[in-house]
């Protein structure tokens, strides 16, 4: 079989190419440590999310390590339970894991301008880690088509100055991924919205994991 | 670059057939072959014409242009859209022009007239089930409504029909590829020492590479999605029917391409005036194709939770190497156009391109079709990158990259190639000449302006599948260009090419109107031999058995393990029920 110089050379060349952008690639995951949406965040009930220990009640808790925080987003047509009545707020400098998961149909968690991007599938939970270095107001979308609705589905995630953060948010939390000591996590992002009712339904009972939200 | 070795001087091209079998159209040696040919192309284009009027429709709503219908119908707009462009317009032209390519590369007739209809039949009855459960969902008094998309992800649910109109219409494709692969079963009893034929080489590894991927959608539809809109069963684990989905949703995407590289390999050589430069290295493309297009399913759900990251990185790597067919395919197709080029008298490093056939639309339209397709394999190649995906993932970034992959490269090759077979077909000299001539153009023009806009928008953040991506909370901040210049773009660039879609099917019309035997027919159906012929090349490339093992190994490594693990706490488990209730 005859195979032309030309088309050798642009062989090793395409070769060479493909090898490489696997290796930016691996690069990413290794080296950046880019850690991609994975099995990590454990399976749960779809139409009872917070029933095991993989989910807690919707909302921004401190994490185990200082200037870490989770955040629990329900998302379910067309809201994101925090993010649309009231923004998502954590404090800057700081490091945040976002669980996501879906309470009916497929839905997608994009914070706008970033690579916080995932699906929320009903069953799973996603798990996103990111740092926000500086105070700043971004838009939350759901990407996925969920019904009728899904182009008003949208939300604030708000990164405050951390002195104005600690004026609003509820210091003494003890809070571990544990969901038995949650007893006395205080999950109050939004202390100054009380119109909102959807999101942190129990900020004094949080121990109550099974309480609906709506 | 493309000079032919000592061994291999072209040789006249008129004395490889006869006189009198040159001049009858393919219509005249092949009728019942032509005939089926002629109704799959027939829905095609009726596929294609509607699915373009929805996508004008969408292209202003979106953009806020100019919306006349309610938002909440947009999306049985965009399901129509999907379905019909993505999986009708295409998939009959497939079996049109594989019906046609099976019948020449053997030289004889398909095996049995009636069962070639009885596949048709089938295809077409479950394309107008799905289709009517798309569109009763614009009708307020019809209880259908299937506004799931065309990836229908559960637990959204459809009604009914609309997956026992897709069911039938797969089982129609099996059976469409039975057809062509028990023709070659007879041809081979006649011709026990033959290579294969190039075509229908490219056929059955295409074949072969569906019967494989259509195995995850037929799964989750008849076992999951079908059953739980008949309320048969109460929930369906999401992620499991995603990713069945998937299974089927890349390969599928080879399905619309590879009539497109069918053209691009046996007869756009001949258009530019030469010959195909290799024929064992098109050979090894299809092979490449059946078995890589399924195990890399999983770069669709690189953003998806519950599947672990190492499957994702296998996904990955396997999809990277899928870009080594497109690259031969991109040297092989540039240099039998330059050595087309060169036999009409072309000349210079790119002076050669002057001499080729530009105002033949046929071959305008595939070549600027490949061009698009270079852009578009490159955006591809950042969806590829498991991690800056997540700048792009469900943006309009997405749109814009399958709308030069499918809606260019494929869709567009596909109507360039019918203004070349389908006069051979009918026996009808094309109409309407002028307009086929700017045609491609118009496309061309079209796509460049609403794709570029759309992956600009898609790196802002944009979404994709909404009506209305305009939102009170926050703005977009495009790094390059401004909201409003794309959204003009977008906008522009729909109409220009629904304008084409309008002026491909009204050059068809007139030719399906047209008289037959009037007029020089223009094309025939005879293809040069390659300068680099079948019969110096290996003859274990032939061994499609050997292949098709390979390829179902690989599938069972990429997905053996992760579909394991999700069924194996209970294939109903998470539980999701549907939506609506």
């Amino acid at each position: 079989m005859h195979v032309h110089r030309f088309e050798r050379l642009w062989l090793v060349g395409a070769l060479t190419l493909i090898v490489l952008f696997i290796g930016t690639v691996t690069y990413g995951a290794v080296g950046a440590g880019y850690g991609m949406v994975d099995a990590t965040g454990g399976q749960v009930d779809p139409t009872n999310t917070t029933a095991s220990e993989n989910f807690r009640e919707p909302g921004v808790y401190e994490g185990s390590e200082p200037g870490h925080y989770d955040v629990y987003v329900e998302a379910k047509q067309f809201l994101f339970v925090p993010g649309t009545s009231s923004p998502i707020r954590v404090p800057a400098n700081s490091t945040v894991t976002f669980h996501v998961t879906s309470a009916d149909v497929m839905h997608g968690f994009e914070v706008v301008g970033t690579n916080i991007n995932t699906m929320a599938v009903p069953g799973q939970v996603a798990t996103v880690t990111a740092e926000f270095d500086e105070p700043g107001e971004y838009g939350l979308v759901c990407n996925e088509y969920c019904g009728s609705g899904h182009h008003t589905m949208a939300g604030t995630l708000s990164v405050v100055p951390e002195s104005q953060y600690n004026g609003t948010s509820t210091a003494n939390t003890t809070s571990t991924a544990n969901t038995t000591s949650t007893a006395n996590t205080t999950s109050t992002a939004n202390t100054t919205s009380a119109a909102n009712t959807t999101s942190t339904a129990n900020t004094t009972s949080a121990a109550n994991t099974t309480t609906e939200v709506n | 670059m493309a000079h032919p070795h000592k061994s291999e001087t072209p040789q006249a091209y008129e004395a490889e057939e006869t006189q009198l079998k040159d001049r009858l159209a393919f219509v005249d040696k092949y009728p019942s072959a032509a005939r089926i040919s002629r109704l799959s192309l027939g829905v095609s284009f009726t596929a294609l014409t509607i699915g373009a009027l929805l996508g004008i429709v969408q292209a202003l709503h979106r953009t806020n242009v100019f919306r006349f219908i309610d938002s909440a119908d947009y999306y049985s707009v965009l399901t129509g859209h999907g379905v019909l462009l993505a999986l009708f317009f295409t998939i009959f032209f497939l079996t049109g022009i594989f019906t046609w390519g099976t019948s020449r590369s053997l030289g004889r007739e398909l095996h049995s007239p009636r069962f070639s209809l009885a596949w048709f039949l089938l295809m077409l009855s479950g394309a107008v089930m799905t289709a009517t459960a798309i569109f009763g969902g614009l009708v307020g008094q019809i209880p259908f409504s299937a506004d799931v998309l065309y990836t229908f992800y559960a637990p959204l649910e459809a009604h009914p029909l609309f997956y026992a109109g897709l069911a039938a219409w797969l089982v129609g494709t099996w059976l469409a590829g039975a057809d062509w692969l028990r023709s070659y079963y007879h041809w081979r009893q006649d011709n026990p020492d033959e290579r294969i034929p190039l075509q229908m080489f490219m056929i059955m590894t295409t074949m072969l590479m569906w019967y494989i991927a259509t195995l995850g959608v037929a799964v989750e539809v008849l076992f999951f999605l079908l059953p739980l809109s008949l309320g048969l069963i109460q929930s369906v684990d999401p992620l499991l029917t995603r990713t069945l989905f998937w299974f089927f949703g890349h390969p599928v995407v080879y399905f619309w391409l590879m009539p497109a590289y069918f053209a691009w390999y046996t007869v756009l050589p001949k258009l530019s005036g030469g010959r195909l430069f290799s024929d064992p290295l098109a050979r090894v493309v299809f092979i490449l194709f059946l078995i890589l297009s399924t195990p890399v399913g999983f770069h669709h759900q690189y953003a998806d939770p519950g599947v672990p990251e190492g499957f994702k990185f296998i996904a990955m790597t396997n999809t990277m190497f899928l870009l080594l067919p497109s690259f031969l395919t991109a040297f092989t197709v540039v240099a039998s156009m330059e050595y087309g080029a060169r036999q009409r008298g072309g000349s210079g490093y790119l002076g050669w391109l002057k001499a080729l056939p530009w105002g033949n639309p046929a071959f305008a339209g595939c070549a600027l079709a490949g061009m698009m397709f270079a852009a578009g394999g490159f955006s591809g190649i950042v969806n590829a990158g498991m991690n800056i995906n997540s700048l792009v993932h469900n943006t309009l970034w997405v749109p814009g990259h399958f709308h030069l992959t499918v809606g260019t490269a494929s869709a567009l090759t596909m109507m360039a190639i019918s203004y070349w077979l389908y006069p051979q077909i009918t026996g009808k000299r094309l109409q309407f000449y002028g307009v086929a001539q700017a045609q491609p153009y118009v496309w061309f023009i079209g796509m460049g302006l609403m794709s570029n806009a759309m992956h600009r928008a898609g790196l802002a953040g944009v979404p994709r599948r909404t009506a209305e991506p305009q939102y009170q909370q926050f703005d977009f901040v495009p790094a390059l260009g401004s909201m409003s210049e794309m959204r003009l773009q977008i906008a522009l660039g729909g109409t220009l090419l629904t304008l084409g879609a309008v002026m491909f099917v009204t050059v068809m019309l007139g030719t399906w109107f047209a008289e037959r035997g009037r007029g020089r027919l223009r094309v025939d159906s005879h293809l040069p031999e390659p300068i680099s012929g079948a019969t110096d090349s290996p003859r274990v490339l032939d061994n499609v058995k050997l292949w098709f093992a390979i390829a179902v190994v690989l599938v069972a490594i990429a997905y053996g393990f992760p579909i394991y693990s999700m069924v194996a706490d209970g294939v109903f488990t998470p539980a999701a029920p549907p939506f609506p209730a």
